[in-house]
């Protein structure tokens, strides 16, 4: 793999993460964190997503015309999650009736349309593959740590199985009743986001 | 480079014919497995609310199948005059299609739920122990603010003391009407009365926070965000458990209860 494929792939992870960094996709990330289970399922979902729009879109990137290019983008974006949506109807039922239109939202997730304009319009399918897949883990790596801690933190719980003995059930912890509302997520992102720039200060923005 | 317009419509029917196959054959191709989700998420509802399945245990189709069969009776009733009708086919009965049929459904009088057209008979359900029934499972549905709400409403066997409600379908708002599924609101209805003395329905969603159930057993907490929603729900309370409704078939089931 040449080291421009590698950047392209694990840039997004922590040097330019979606969420992180450039603060994109926030919305479904406060939305389907209550659990671990369907911050992985919808990270899953997303991957698959931008992968596969930033594939199509680059395999015709020459025939696209300039003047219907974001409406072009737009079309094959919204097929694709609408398939998505289709498959996780018939195979993940519960799980899909959770998300319910997140999902469907997918479709305004300005990871997945920023990454087919910026990137795959320019470059060719095999490396426009490997951002998509790039940036959709970025996007999941935060989903996944928010819906861990929110989880486990607002419900003693982890995929559904006990972790922390509530005391209304008998055990120990209190849960933190704000991790199972929306600010919750806003507080785990913005801590997120300063450990990573505390780790990596060029990332800091200037006043 | 400059494109003809020609080129821009071609491109962009070459684009919609694509997109639209790949669409419509992922939906024709899913389909089955989906009516066949809804039908087991439709009985697991049900099992739930007899109290025959903990919510969310883990338990595969041919159990909810046996659970349903062993446990819960299915009557086709007619609902103008209350009576069953022992030849109708239960397994295969649709209530949504009966509804939208002229010959066999009639126009709704004026309500506020939205409902057009009453199918002459609905399917409901008897949850059984020792052979006797116990809970009555009855379908309700009506307009919330967005979308039509489907759910089932469960009474005790004195036709108005309520065992609980479910709501199997619906479009409101996550996380606003969307709260009618919450299994914390939903639980507030136990015990709570459908009726008064004289068999007028008076359960209705209010807004803000009901007293206990001993002592305001006819109101239930509003939805905080969701007005339109909690009074679609009363509304069809209201419609379901009146005289178009359920009300005369409660009427003979009483009768025969307490002849027998």
């Amino acid at each position: 793999m040449s080291s421009k494929m590698n950047q392209v792939l694990l840039d997004p992870l922590f040097n330019n993460n979606p969420i992180a960094l450039q603060v994109l996709g926030i919305c479904s990330a406060l939305a389907v964190t209550t659990k671990l289970e369907t911050s992985l399922v919808m990270s899953v979902a997303v991957i698959a997503v931008i992968a596969l729009s930033n594939l199509s879109v680059s395999l015709i990137r020459n025939m696209i015309p300039g003047s219907i290019r974001i409406i072009v983008q737009l079309t094959i974006i919204a097929s694709l999650v609408i398939i998505t949506d289709q498959i996780l109807k018939a195979f993940l039922f519960e799980i899909s009736k959770q998300l319910s239109i997140f999902v469907g939202l997918i479709i305004t997730n300005c990871i997945v349309m920023g990454r087919a304009e910026a990137f795959a319009m320019q470059n060719p399918p095999w490396l426009s593959f490997l951002d998509g897949i790039g940036n959709g883990v970025g996007y999941a790596i935060i989903l996944i740590l928010v819906g861990f801690f929110r989880e486990l933190l607002g419900a003693g719980k982890l995929m559904g199985q006990v972790v922390l003995p509530l005391v209304t059930e008998g055990g120990w912890y209190h849960p933190n009743g704000l991790m199972t509302l929306a600010p919750g997520a806003f507080f785990l992102i913005g801590i997120f986001i300063w450990l990573l720039r505390t780790w990596k200060p060029e990332q800091v923005t200037e006043d | 480079m400059e494109r003809s317009t020609g080129y821009i419509i071609a491109f962009a029917a070459a684009v919609c014919l694509v997109c639209s196959v790949l669409v419509t054959s992922s939906a024709v191709s899913l389909k089955d497995r989906q009516v066949e989700n809804k039908r087991l998420d439709r009985q697991k509802k049900i099992l739930v609310l007899a109290g025959l399945m903990e919510k969310g245990e883990g338990i595969d189709t041919a159990e909810i199948d046996e659970r349903f069969s062993d446990n819960i009776q299915a009557h086709v009733i007619d609902l103008k005059t209350g009576d069953y009708d022992p030849s109708a086919d239960t397994g295969n009965f649709d209530q949504r299609k009966a509804a939208k049929d002229p010959s066999t459904s009639t126009a709704a009088p004026s309500n506020n739920s939205g409902i057009q057209r009453v199918p002459n008979q609905v399917l409901i359900y008897h949850v059984l122990e020792n052979g006797e029934p116990v809970t009555l499972i009855l379908p309700v549905e009506g307009k919330g603010l967005w979308s039509t709400m489907y759910g089932f409403l469960a009474l005790a066997p004195d036709t108005t003391t309520v065992k609980g409600v479910t709501f199997y379908e619906h479009g409101e708002t996550p996380g606003l009407g969307g709260e009618i599924e919450n299994p914390s609101w939903t639980a507030k209805w136990i015990g709570r009365l459908a009726y008064d003395e004289t068999w007028t329905p008076v359960l209705e969603v209010i807004k803000g926070t009901a007293g206990p159930v001993e002592t305001d057993p006819t109101r239930i907490d509003g939805l905080a965000g969701a007005t339109l929603t909690a009074r679609g729900v009363s509304h069809l309370l209201d419609f379901w458990l009146g005289e178009s409704g359920f009300s005369p078939y409660l009427e003979k089931f009483r009768a025969e209860r307490s002849a027998s």
